[in-house]
């Protein structure tokens, strides 16, 4: 089996972006890329001795290992967080972002949206610094809906929460960034 | 008629739900005379596409490595692993 080994070197690093972006933590990252061979290696010993043909592409194949071991680590960090502390996310206390009318407290500003690649590199840096901003249960069941595109009942089911707990958690991370975002890109 | 406040959950819950009729309808005369939740709206669909592209900067960048020492040990524990 030198195929693990060509798995490490190919693959490795890009198994390591992937978990990176997701986990937003180097150890996690890297804990996750570590189980991820420990399982590859035993899933292909097992389809080997029951001879089950090759996979297509090793890093399509890893990859989808990853993704699960990824949600494992998303799930404890967010079963971490007391069961109360949930509950009182259900009524989103809203109160720093809209007047008692219900009003804007402050208004949304014009965005421009950098066209030129530096521009948009600090923009992106930005959104980088808000989202480590985030209250880390946040940040994770943010990054599995806007950019892992996980399906929200899945991650209402992965996560055991409602779904009513999920949107108004998405509802406070996307208020979250915004604002964190015209504080700190559009009024350098 | 929505307030903002409420007008701002419902179009977040939009990118996570399909919204009934009567939402769809009270947020589109909501954000026919609110400007500032137009915009909001705008800002939550570019949010998406900028955390996506920052993503795939960082997935791409080949400059981004695990560290020499994990890589050794992640190819030790593969030596103890295969056997």
């Amino acid at each position: 089996m030198t195929n693990a080994h060509d798995w490490l070197n190919e693959h490795g690093d890009y198994l390591y972006r992937f978990a990176l972006v997701r986990l937003r933590d180097p150890h996690q990252a890297e804990d996750v890329v570590q189980e991820t061979f420990i399982a590859a290696i035993k899933n292909a010993q097992s389809s080997k001795k029951s001879g089950f043909a090759e996979q297509s592409s090793p890093r399509t194949w890893l990859t989808g290992i990853l993704k699960h071991k990824i949600i494992d680590v998303m799930r404890k960090s967010v079963r971490e967080v007391a069961a109360s502390d949930l509950m009182s996310d259900e009524d989103a206390n809203m109160d720093e972002f809209f007047d008692e009318k219900g009003h804007w407290a402050e208004k949304p500003m014009a965005w421009d949206i950098p066209e030129n690649a530096l521009e948009q590199k600090q923009f992106l840096g930005v959104l980088q610094t808000c989202m480590d901003k985030l209250p880390k249960k946040l940040a994770t069941l943010f990054m599995l809906r806007d950019v892992q595109e996980t399906d929200n009942e899945e991650i209402c089911k992965e996560l055991n929460i409602t779904t009513t707990n999920a949107w108004v958690m998405l509802y406070r991370a996307r208020m979250g960034i915004r604002k964190c975002l015209e504080i700190n890109w559009l009024t350098n | 008629m929505l307030t903002c406040k409420q007008a701002s959950q419902i179009i977040s819950q939009s990118l996570d739900r399909n919204l009934s009729w009567q939402e769809r309808l009270t947020l589109r005369l909501h954000l026919f005379i609110c400007k500032y939740c137009k915009r909001f709206s705008q800002q939550l669909f570019t949010l998406r596409v900028a955390l996506k592209r920052m993503n795939e900067n960082v997935e791409n960048d080949s400059n981004i490595v695990l560290v020499p020492e994990a890589k050794i040990r992640l190819a030790k524990l593969i030596e103890t692993n295969v056997n």
